[in-house]
């Protein structure tokens, strides 16, 4: 069998083409652009949007406010809750609890073990969390705060942090702590040392004048520089990756500084700010003192160190506001005593 | 066919020996190359041929100088890096030069904190300068119009500003821009926030206004050039003198739409004052800032131009947090 013959056009096709040239072109992209458009709408009604978003207003209609998530993102439950249930309450045993949350199976078990040491102090911290920042962590409901919050099953928590400055050789003053994509710059040019600036130093995070005109001279008289409000802005970006949200979940950002347009979520934000520092020059890095070599930072040596990440995890509550205190009284207030073995 | 008229790029590209210009006193050749190229790549947007250029003691001053700026501020980032090539390579983007920390005021810092910034921005202003000298000389040996010099000299005003003036006046060399990709935009950002929303600032408004408008007209006159191309209204310079049926066109065409048109040559001081009047209120509303107005939004309180919303604040005025994670 000829099986060129077989697969070829016959002669006419040929000749009959030759004879009528037509523009094939043309139609080609028309068709193919309308069929294209009518396959992409069917699938939409079909499939859905892949990409569908959800939103939570903060603020009045028309200007902005809105949080805004994935919906593929909002149906997946933050994986610690699940983990947590698994543990159980261990019949309201705490200090078989606290060995749990830990991921310590033989926490307070060995007096010698620098980790005794600093679970008492931890103790210590998460009670006074729970009473005396109830305005925190009690501002959606019973809510609370275990060792859980943080430590999620881990000896040593995520999202703590070190300090890391200078990011930057052989320069000096600003140039050396910023212009560096480092996790403390949240990948940004802005400078590396908000969280110490802030949250360890208590240093000022506004940089807004509060009248239309006022003297000074930028780095001297209290007059923020520009610099100033760089430091800020990469500590506010923190805020926001730490709680997976945006400027408008707290501010109206047509004016970031004034209280008269924020939400009620940035008094809790502010009380978040108080606490994280208490917590880390009261707590945390008394608590470092007591630790190995290898648990301190590997940049400067210092002591690892807490912010709003280390429990809220990129939610806007840690564990999406589950109650983790519960029936353990003993942690609820630093009246209360915890036997150790 | 017709849509050889309607073509993004340009259809026609004449091929003549290479048109080297007057040189009417003869010495204009002095300072040129002395070669010309074509390309066709070139000629499907403009003019296919290239050269001859004429650089001068301006230009190459101002080339020379400009490289010494680049390489003062390629030289810090690597060394900010450890000289490693390949973390340069990385962090570009992310690395600057800054200016001083605010303490060294208007004194001259040490040189890893501001002091190579210093330099570099000297060369920088030598360079920006001498280029827009070359603006002029070159005009000026045609016998043409400084309008070019002039337009340059507008985007320079907004340089000085942020560089120069807006620094001194405030006190501080901290306040200027830092060269490097997301710094400078992180600056931009960061005076914005400082100042109370920039947006506020009324000569910022403005800027925007002839920036937007500056578009919006060079889309609505290269629209209408090449519409009527095919009654030889390309030909621009022929019709401001000799008033064809492409002018006649095109004006009837916007008097149709908005009720009044441009002339032909009215059309391009238009072009040429939004152009200008963008850097210029711009210059004004940065060199106002943190001089004369430190809080833009309270500014605007004051002067009645910042609106007040009277709904209501917070997640829970709306829906309640456990409504949008879909928890149960």
């Amino acid at each position: 069998m000829d099986f060129e013959k077989l697969i070829k056009f016959p002669e006419w096709f040929g000749e009959w083409n030759k004879k009528n040239p037509t523009d094939i072109y043309g139609p080609v992209i028309v068709m193919g652009a309308l069929g294209t458009a009518v396959i992409a709408v069917i699938a939409l009604f079909a499939f859905g949007q892949p990409f569908a978003t959800d939103s939570l207003q903060t603020g009045p209609r028309g200007i902005g406010m809105s949080v805004t998530e994935f919906k593929s993102d909002l149906a997946k439950p933050d994986p610690g809750i699940a983990a947590l249930e698994e543990i159980g309450d261990l019949d309201g045993d705490l200090i078989k609890a606290m060995q749990a949350w830990t991921g310590i199976p033989d926490l307070f078990e060995n007096v010698d073990s620098y980790q005794y040491g600093v679970g008492a102090m931890m103790i210590a911290m998460t009670q006074n969390i729970n009473e005396n920042w109830a305005g925190h962590v009690y501002a959606n409901g019973e809510v609370g705060v275990t060792c859980y919050t943080c430590h999620r099953g881990q000896p040593v928590p995520s999202e703590i942090w070190f300090s890391i400055v200078p990011v930057n050789e052989r320069m000096d003053g600003w140039a050396a702590i910023q212009n560096r994509a480092t996790s403390l710059s949240q990948s940004t040019s802005l400078p590396s040392d908000a969280l110490e600036s802030y949250l360890l130093d208590d240093q000022t995070i506004g940089v807004h004048d509060l009248e239309s005109r006022v003297a000074g001279i930028p780095g001297q008289d209290d007059y923020p520089g520009i610099q100033h409000a760089e430091r800020t802005y990469s500590l506010m970006n923190y805020f926001a990756n730490s709680l997976g949200v945006n400027c408008v979940f707290c501010h109206n950002s047509r004016a970031f500084y004034d209280a008269g347009q924020v939400t009620p979520q940035w008094a809790t934000a502010s009380l978040g700010i108080l606490m994280v520092q208490e917590l880390n020059n009261d707590y945390i890095v008394p608590a470092g003192a007591l630790l190995p070599e290898e648990r301190l930072g590997p940049r400067n040596g210092d002591e690892p160190k807490v912010a709003c990440k280390t429990c809220h995890k990129g939610y806007q509550q840690p564990l999406q506001g589950t109650n983790v205190i519960g029936d353990w009284t003993q942690l609820q207030s630093t009246d209360e005593v915890v036997e150790l073995p | 066919m017709i849509t050889e008229y309607q073509n993004i790029f340009n259809q026609v590209q004449v091929r003549g020996p290479a048109e080297m210009g007057t040189d009417d006193y003869g010495t204009l050749t002095e300072d040129r190359t002395k070669g010309a190229t074509f390309s066709t790549l070139f000629g499907w947007f403009a003019n296919a041929q290239i050269g001859p250029v004429n650089l001068g003691m301006a230009g190459i001053v101002s080339l020379a100088s400009g490289l010494i700026w680049l390489n003062i501020i390629g030289i810090n980032m690597l060394a900010q890096v450890g000289w490693s090539i390949p973390e340069f390579i990385r962090q570009l983007f992310w690395l600057a030069l800054e200016p001083p920390s605010p303490e060294y005021g208007l004194s001259m810092p040490p040189l890893n904190d501001g002091g190579w910034y210093i330099i570099a921005s000297f060369f920088l202003l030598f360079s920006v300068m001498a280029w827009w000298y070359r603006s002029w000389q070159l005009a000026a040996e045609q016998k043409m119009g400084k309008h070019v010099f002039w337009a340059f000299g507008s985007a320079i005003w907004l340089f000085l500003v942020l560089g120069l003036f807006r620094p001194v006046l405030m006190g501080s060399w901290s306040e200027a821009v830092p060269y490097g990709i997301f710094a400078h935009l992180d600056w931009t950002t960061a005076f914005s926030i400082r100042y109370g929303n920039l947006y506020y600032n009324p000569f910022h408004c403005l800027s925007i206004v002839f920036l937007y408008g500056s578009c919006l007209l060079f889309a609505m006159h290269g629209g209408t050039i090449l519409a009527v191309t095919r009654y030889g209204g390309d030909r621009e310079l022929e019709q401001i003198v000799d008033r064809g049926t492409a002018t006649e066109r095109a004006a009837l065409f916007w008097r149709w739409t908005m009720g009044f048109n441009a002339t032909m040559e009215g059309i391009h001081r238009w072009a040429w004052w939004f152009a200008v009047l963008t850097p210029i209120t711009g210059g004004i509303g940065i060199l106002l800032t943190g001089t004369v107005v430190d809080n833009w939004f309270i500014w605007a309180q004051e002067h009645y131009f910042a609106p007040t919303y009277d709904g209501e604040y917070g997640y829970e005025a709306y829906r309640t947090y456990e409504d949008f994670i879909g928890k149960e």
